[in-house]
């Protein structure tokens, strides 16, 4: 199962700043390992966030994504202590969501 | 004409050194700020999220969590512990450092398989370390706490002692010892500033900082890591985890760094 996900989502101002690690290896399939074998690609494909039903952020993501990837953004229309639903799934299909409470 | 060509060539050298300077200044900033962009999203905290959960979930052949593991400070106290380590432990007879007092601690109350632990001491990719889990959850738990190490058991002081002359054990293929690099201040490799481990600036710099996400590898690394990769580098045979020449040069270093703020961990190149 994927490890759990680092978000934090504060409201300054009008606008909620959010900030996400995920621990994911980001596998481009060019790699090779210590055999000399190719290390099978396996990278995020999509990562959307949600807060009260509506979708705030929707990415379409490829290999290029570093691994352990850090995203950060902003949206507007949220109050505090309203929850920020976070979902990646990676091109093998597995998937992880997480969420927390905006401070 | 002579002094013509001598001055030509004072004037390369002070551009060189110029040159130098303003790119190892540069490189130091850049490394600052690279830090500064991450602030408090260093991606060590997957590797404590991951420690955390592994100190507090029942786990092993006998099925405990940490909670009785005795860190120096009581049993399942974890909050400032990694600045009075390394230290001497009466239940185990030894002087250890972090590492050393988990693999203790996972196999005497977990029952856990020491060789097996060791197998994967040091993550890569899919294979995580457990070890460096959890070291980098107690390690985050001593933010802020002031580096006291005690030597005052005679075993610590030997420990401290052995350490001190390993660092200056000239040995290998290179007749190198640690002091060659880390004894004077104002050396680098390429653009990496080596600091004076002898020193209480340079020693608290390198020890408070780690471990750390080390950035080329992606994993977080360890203090015992960054010990035998020391040796790797100084075509020095493999230094043992836990072994009594690596917690003496971890006392050395913990020693020397007195005083120091930890900051661990870090995000490094």
């Amino acid at each position: 199962m994927a490890d759990p996900m680092r978000i934090r989502a504060a409201l300054v101002g009008d606008k909620v700043d959010v900030k996400i690690l995920m621990a994911h290896e980001m596998e481009t399939g060019l790699r090779k390992d210590g055999e000399g074998n190719v290390v099978p690609a396996r990278y995020i494909v999509n990562v959307s966030a949600t807060c009260n039903e509506r979708t705030v952020l929707s990415a379409l993501w490829g290999a290029s994504v570093a691994k352990n990837p850090f995203l950060a953004f902003r949206f507007t229309g949220a109050a505090k202590g309203d929850k920020l639903k976070v979902t990646w799934t990676d091109s093998d299909g597995d998937t992880r969501t997480d969420e927390v409470v905006i401070g | 004409m002579k002094s013509i060509y001598g001055c030509i060539r004072g004037l390369l050298l002070a551009a060189c050194c110029v040159t130098l300077a303003w790119a190892q200044s540069s490189t130091e900033e850049a490394i600052a700020e690279y830090r500064a962009m991450f602030g408090d999203e260093n991606p060590a905290e997957l590797w404590q999220i991951r420690g955390e959960e592994l100190w507090t979930t029942p786990r092993g052949p006998k099925n405990v969590a940490l909670a009785g593991c005795d860190l120096g400070l009581g049993a399942g106290i974890v909050t400032g512990a990694y600045a009075q380590l390394p230290r001497w432990f009466e239940d185990t007879q030894r002087v250890q450092d972090l590492e050393s007092r988990l693999v203790s601690c996972l196999t005497d109350l977990q029952g856990l398989d020491e060789a097996e632990l060791l197998k994967s001491r040091f993550g890569d990719g899919a294979k995580k370390s457990d070890l460096e889990a959890l070291t980098a959850y107690i390690v985050a738990a001593s933010r802020g706490h002031t580096m006291s190490v005690s030597i005052a058991h005679p075993a610590a002081q030997a420990a401290y002692d052995l350490g001190h002359g390993v660092f200056y054990y000239r040995a290998g293929p290179h007749d190198f010892s640690c002091a060659t690099c880390h004894g004077e201040s104002g050396k680098r490799i390429r653009l990496q500033v080596l600091p004076k481990l002898l020193d209480p600036v340079g020693a608290r710099y390198a020890y408070t900082s780690w471990p750390g996400y080390r950035v080329s590898q992606g994993e977080l690394r360890t203090m015992e890591w960054r010990l035998q990769d020391c040796f790797r580098q100084q075509r020095l045979p493999q230094l043992r985890y836990g072994s009594e020449v690596a917690i003496g040069l971890t006392m050395f270093l913990a020693k020397n760094a007195e005083g120091g703020i930890m900051t661990a961990p870090n995000i490094t190149r």
